[in-house]
């Protein structure tokens, strides 16, 4: 069985249906990417797995275990860390600290968690700011501090929401081969992201997104040249309008 | 730091050996609103909910304590314990329906004030516990009645309970517990992705403070002799509660005190001074131009603004 299933997942926001009817799976040690254009419900399924939202319908497992309904901090004890795509440190809380928040999830006592936070640091290349507050740091430094604090709980899958979006390339290239190491670990990841480059050479598959529902699935050199993604992205062709 | 809390320690048991009897006054107050600052501090500094009706816990405390001392003798050194049990309680029931419902800001603000409000109106009118009138105990000079003859008494067991609520709270500090709290008041929605249960540390954090500030419910009847609805369950006092962390840096172990140390005096001062020339409610003045300043000039409150002070210094010399 898949480390992630997720089967008929539905969400309804007022007259927008955000999520339909939404199934796949990810598998352990697994790279997956969510891809769609703007508004298709990425963030919502993250949301929806995490524990911030509720599903209308559907069920989500995770190692076998039914997360639908659990509160954020369970669905987090069970495995599942997330990111979010407007970073979120704690701002007046040192780098050390925010890490330390993730960390004391499986280390009670400060001082283990302290160490298994530093740990993290090094391995991010945060270790250096270890003692400013995060309110300081750049914004390609807060953004691995968010996935920091993400894999400091140690989680079994790592759900990252945009990690690459405004990283110029240079940090790009750092950040893939930082989610290459995650992952090597034995981590599972789905990622949201809208850097291509990234999509198409850290995936082994690609589930792609439209109004909610899912109109592709399969490995990135099939999703590259599929017409509905195409067109989900650069609209249809439209024969008329395109005669002079 | 841990040197010149010490000495600050020493210090302070010595001094009554020399001051006047209205200096102790003075002293006991500071003190005793530190404590009640500390108290408020674990839950509106440490995890950043804003309760504005911590004089319920006052009034719950020190109605218990006088009641089972009144109409059953129960000793107040027994009624004290169980005045922060009910407060506890209290508190419990606050922070469920706020916390349980997601009143975050102003609206917990709101819940807290309103919560304190129905108990002074409730106390105001239920004759069995005094009405408008209040609770007066009769003065024995007996310790075993929390009463005592001779003022230092008051003021050692007033140093002793800012003590302890700033023993509970560093403890709470430098443990899961209080790092959980911290990031809960920065970013809880950030804090609950990574693994904090925050309606559970929140409660916790509301049971421990509530029930630290029904203890001194007890102190302020028996010291005071006398306990009133619009004084022990009012509005200024819970202010008086709030505005003492907020001066001196909420969140901090050493702001509740540094504030109490401010404005204590400053208070008493200016009430004894200008209150005597007839400019009555002179004081709230000076706390409201005090807090305007702070808020200006020092949005983080004392304490943190002398130790980057201190800590520029020493890299200095």
């Amino acid at each position: 069985m898949a480390l992630l299933d997720v089967r008929g997942l539905s969400r309804r926001f007022g007259g927008l249906q955000a999520v339909r009817d939404l199934s796949f799976s990810v598998g352990e040690r697994e790279i997956v990417a969510l891809i769609g254009p703007n508004g298709a419900g990425k963030t919502t399924v993250f949301s929806l797995l995490s524990g911030f939202l509720a599903p209308d319908s559907g069920d989500v497992h995770l190692g076998g275990q039914s997360i639908v309904g659990r509160k954020p901090h369970a669905v987090c004890a069970l495995g599942l860390a997330r990111t979010f795509q407007i970073v979120r440190p704690f701002p007046k809380l040192t780098v050390l600290e925010n890490v330390l928040i993730g960390a004391l999830v499986r280390h009670p006592h400060r001082r283990d968690a302290e160490a298994h936070a530093r740990g993290v640091l090094d391995e991010v290349g945060l270790a250096g700011k270890a003692s400013q507050p995060a309110g300081t740091l750049t914004l390609s430094e807060r953004k691995r501090l968010e996935l920091s604090r993400a894999l400091a709980t140690e989680p079994r899958l790592l759900l990252l929401d945009e990690v690459m979006a405004g990283l110029n390339s240079t940090e790009v290239e750092r950040t893939l081969d930082l989610v290459r190491a995650i992952n090597a670990r034995g981590i599972a990841v789905l990622l949201i992201e809208h850097v291509m480059r990234a999509v198409m050479s850290l995936a082994s598959r690609i589930v792609v997104l439209n109004y909610g529902e899912r109109i592709a699935e399969g490995r990135p050199d099939e999703i590259a040249s599929d017409r509905r993604v195409i067109e989900a992205y650069l609209g249809e062709p439209d024969v008329d309008a395109a005669v002079p | 730091m841990k040197w010149a809390g010490a000495l600050a320690v020493l210090g302070l048991l010595a001094l009554p050996l020399a001051l006047s009897s209205y200096a102790l006054t003075i002293f006991i107050f500071i003190f005793f609103y530190a404590f009640l600052g500390q108290a408020w501090n674990i839950v509106g500094g440490y995890a950043g909910q804003l309760s504005a009706g911590h004089a319920a816990f006052v009034g719950i405390g020190g109605y218990t304590a006088a009641m089972l001392s009144i109409e059953h003798g129960v000793t107040p050194w027994i009624g004290m314990f169980a005045g922060a049990v009910l407060a506890g309680l209290l508190g419990a029931l606050i922070g469920f329906l706020g916390f349980r419902f997601g009143l975050r800001g102003f609206y917990f603000v709101l819940l807290t004030v309103a919560f304190a409000e129905v108990c002074r109106i409730l106390v105001s009118n239920i004759d069995a516990v005094g009405g408008a009138l209040g609770l007066y105990i009769t003065f024995t000079g007996n310790p075993r009645h929390f009463q005592f003859q001779d003022q230092r008494a008051y003021y050692y067991i007033a140093f002793a309970l800012m003590l302890f609520a700033t023993g509970v709270a560093a403890l709470i500090e430098r443990r899961r517990f209080g790092m959980y709290l911290r990031a809960i008041r920065e970013d809880e929605t950030a804090a609950e992705a990574a693994g904090v249960d925050a309606f559970r540390y929140k409660m916790l954090a509301m049971v421990v403070s509530s029930s630290l500030t029904g203890l001194g419910g007890s102190f302020y009847a028996f010291y005071l002799f006398s306990l009133q609805p619009s004084t022990v369950f009012g509005i200024p006092l819970s202010v008086e509660i709030i505005i003492r962390p907020i001066i001196g840096g909420a969140g901090t172990l050493v702001g509740p005190i540094l504030g109490s140390f401010i404005l204590t005096p400053l208070g008493e001062l200016s009430r004894h001074y200008l209150g005597q020339s007839g400019l009555h409610g002179a004081h709230l003045v000076a706390y409201g131009l005090l807090l305007i300043a702070v808020v200006l000039f020092l949005p983080n409150g004392a304490y943190p603004w002398l130790r980057a002070r201190l800590a520029r210094a020493g890299r200095a010399t």
